[in-house]
């Protein structure tokens, strides 16, 4: 799990570099600073750190085999991730129909679908997963012997809001 | 229902398909591997033979590009790789004595995305455009550059197919690097610490690192390009503010890391077979392993050599040449360490010996040529010339392929039971280490004289004509030993000599076991005291242990 996330990061942080590089490059307008809404996208992230604290909460109940806490405290992790999801939905929704910015308009619509793009590719995942494991405990499918393997998921849920902090910084601070 | 009536063929089909032993996993990478090292070297000996003499009209302009495309592609992608990668899967977890890697269906699935990822690539030749929209394989080069790689300027599908077919090999890699690394550091028998790991485990474990930083790189930029491409995105687009270098930075931080991902397994084999060979332990282990380390970390932060000619500020300049000077310093480290154990050992002329002496010193002179071109000023001159093409086939083939001879000879008992025919590989050596000087020696004069690379002709009188006629005899040798070694293969598989478990006197884990081992590995799962278990064995009134 953890060569996994190195490998990941290594793959966040081209685009990161990339979008780095090529902030304030773009030719043509819409521009970050013209588009770009601190509002929805601060509840997203506040959600989204929200649930890496939950799934802890969530994994500690797991840990004590207090079952009913683990699954609320997992389910409201879920909801929450689905919740950023939809956020971003809207927000990019709002983007490409209201401001016409979309991956073809101009650099700066290319890098910011694409990081922000692949990190809610990675939180989908994240989400289904923690949504099956949901699933299966309801179902009563978990046993002791799955415990390490639900603990190495809330790691890469961790890492995919770790990832997410850097995009803010990078895409809703940096590059405003 | 009815069962199908049992079919020998079919069934042994049926059993390599869906294995997850990590032993047919490493022999089908190995042969794919040297399948498409025969092809790659066909697409070799074709340029050869049209660079022979000048004007010459053996390829078209085009289908030269294709050629020295898909040559350096498959070279890497395509034999590199799945060599070093199919002997890592098969001798990693012999050599610290366990059963399986860590993930067996990881493995298959990270072999059959290397499989199709190549078949999709090769099957571009049928199905691919090339630049200027006429049939044809890939014939942007192997380093792709972009924004030369934009549908403005290679409107043909070929680049797609290049972009996605090392996508999906690429994410082959990535599985078997994270595979590695967790087999190494979690599965290594009783006793044995991590620095009593056989020195191949921690060249394989560096390598899987690299590979997992490294590879990533290469996957982001053939997304965006593939967006670029295919959804109208602007990454590459200079006319949009797109920077033109930054394909070139992003691909060369994977592409040069890549270069060591593919000779440190070289230097793993070699690593093996010279102690054995010359009757002593390998001189500095733990300075081999801090060796092996740092080059993993220099490694990291040297891609910008490749790029001296495009312009950068003497600052970075400066850097960048400062740090490839010293990736020589843990490199030469290992040189001298491999001299010293070769240093007054009994030492047996053997093939897989006489291919790691050849690799030594091959590699020697393709390192040095690489310090030279590390100086700036004559980078500059010596840029995108044959140089350059000499300078790396001497550290690619007198350095990798070399190596991945002597392990080839090594192993072919263990993994065979049959020991391959001796006087077949000394010839086969002889004739390689006379065709690869040959062919590749008189590069760096052709260099030197100004003939640039990935052209596909040149003009009489320029002083070119001896060294690119030299190069293409020195490659009409090499087919002889190739041939010698594809024959040696097959009769050594049907007539060889029984090996028995342990040939060569050798002390690492995988010679305990039968020969091939059984599908369990071991029946017993060992414990060890110090890095030469077998000697420990041979020898109990002077074992190791005492000593490290």
């Amino acid at each position: 799990m953890i060569s996994l996330t190195i490998t990941d990061v290594f793959f966040f942080a081209s685009l990161i570099v990339v979008y780095l590089a090529y902030i304030g490059k773009s030719i043509s307008g819409p521009l970050p600073a013209e588009v770009l809404g601190l509002g929805l996208v601060g509840v997203n992230t506040v959600a989204l750190l929200a649930s890496s604290a939950t799934v802890v909460v969530a994994l500690r109940a797991l840990r004590k085999n207090k079952q009913t806490q683990f699954l609320t405290w997992l389910l409201i992790t879920v909801l929450l991730g689905t919740w950023f999801l939809v956020g971003t939905g809207i927000e990019w929704y709002g983007l490409i129909v209201d401001k016409n910015l979309s991956l073809q308009t101009n650099l700066f619509g290319s890098t910011f679908y694409t990081l922000v793009g692949f990190h809610a590719f990675h939180v989908t995942f994240g989400v289904s997963v923690l949504f099956f494991i949901w699933l299966c405990s309801v179902l009563g499918w978990v046993q002791n012997k799955h415990h390490q393997n639900i603990e190495y998921v809330s790691w890469y849920w961790h890492f995919v809001d770790t990832v997410w902090i850097a995009v803010f910084l990078v895409v809703y601070v940096i590059g405003k | 229902m009815t069962t199908a009536p049992y079919n020998p063929l079919s069934s042994k089909l049926h059993d390599w398909v869906t294995t997850v032993d990590h032993k047919k996993l490493g022999v089908m990478y190995i042969v794919s591997g040297l399948f498409y090292l025969i092809v790659a070297g066909c697409e070799a000996l074709m340029m050869r033979w049209q660079l022979a003499i000048p004007d010459n009209s053996v390829l078209s302009p085009d289908t030269f590009n294709a050629f020295f495309t898909m040559h350096g592609t498959t070279m890497i992608f395509l034999v590199g790789m799945p060599i070093l990668l199919g002997a890592a899967n098969y001798f990693i977890p012999l050599m610290i004595g366990a059963r399986d890697m860590a993930f067996p269906r990881l493995n298959a699935f990270g072999f059959w995305l290397f499989f199709f990822g190549a078949l999709l690539l090769y099957f571009s030749f049928l199905g691919g455009q090339g630049l200027s929209g006429e049939p044809g394989a890939p014939d942007v080069g192997w380093f792709a550059y972009a924004p030369l790689t934009s549908t403005t300027f290679s409107p043909g599908s070929a680049t797609d197919y290049w972009i996605i077919s090392l996508f999906v090999a690429g994410m082959g890699s990535i599985m078997t690097a994270v595979n590695l690394v967790t087999t190494i550091l979690t599965m290594r028998c009783e006793g044995m610490t991590l620095m009593k790991m056989p020195i191949f485990a921690w060249m394989m474990l560096v390598d899987a690192l690299l590979i997992l930083i490294a590879l990533p790189t290469l996957t982001a930029i053939q997304i965006m390009l593939l967006l670029d491409r295919q959804f109208g995105a602007h990454f590459f687009d200079a006319q949009a503010g797109a920077d033109p270098m930054i394909w070139q930075h992003l691909f060369w931080f994977f592409g040069h890391p890549e270069v060591y991902i593919l000779i440190l397994p070289g230097f793993a084999f070699v690593s093996e077979v010279t102690p054995v060979f010359s009757r002593k332990v390998l001189f500095g282990y733990s300075l081999m392993v801090a060796a092996t380390v740092s080059i993993g970390f220099i490694a990291l932060g040297v891609w910008a050599h490749h790029m001296f000619a495009t312009g950068l500020s003497p600052a970075v300049l400066s850097y960048f040449a400062g740090a490839t000077f010293i990736i020589g310093v843990p490199t030469g480290m290992k040189i001298f360490n491999w001299i010293a154990t070769m240093w007054g050992g009994h030492i047996r002329f053997e093939t897989p010996m006489l291919f790691a002496t050849g690799f030594i010193s091959m590699f020697v002179i393709g390192g040095l040529t690489g310090i030279m071109l590390a100086i700036v000023p004559m980078d500059w001159q010596l840029s995108d010339t044959y140089f350059v093409v000499g300078h790396f086939h001497f550290v690619l083939f007198g350095g990798l392929l070399f190596a991945i001879f002597s392990g080839f000879f090594y192993w072919f008992p263990k993994v065979t039971g049959k020991l391959l025919n001796e006087t077949m590989g000394k010839w086969q050596f002889w004739l390689l280490f006379v065709g690869f000087l040959l062919t590749f020696g008189p590069m760096h004069m052709s260099g030197f004289e100004g003939m640039p690379r990935r052209i596909y002709t040149y003009m009489p009188g320029r002083g070119l004509e001896l060294w690119n006629m030299l190069a293409s005899i020195g490659a009409l040798v090499q087919v002889f030993g190739f041939s010698l070694f594809v024959i040696n293969v097959i009769w050594s598989l049907r007539n060889g000599k029984l090996a028995g478990d342990d040939p060569w006197d050798a002390w690492t884990l995988e010679w305990s076991t039968t020969s091939p081992p059984p599908p369990w590995n071991y029946a017993e799962l060992p414990s060890i005291r110090s890095r030469r278990p077998l000697w420990d064995e041979k020898h109990p009134e002077d074992p190791d242990w005492l000593y490290e």
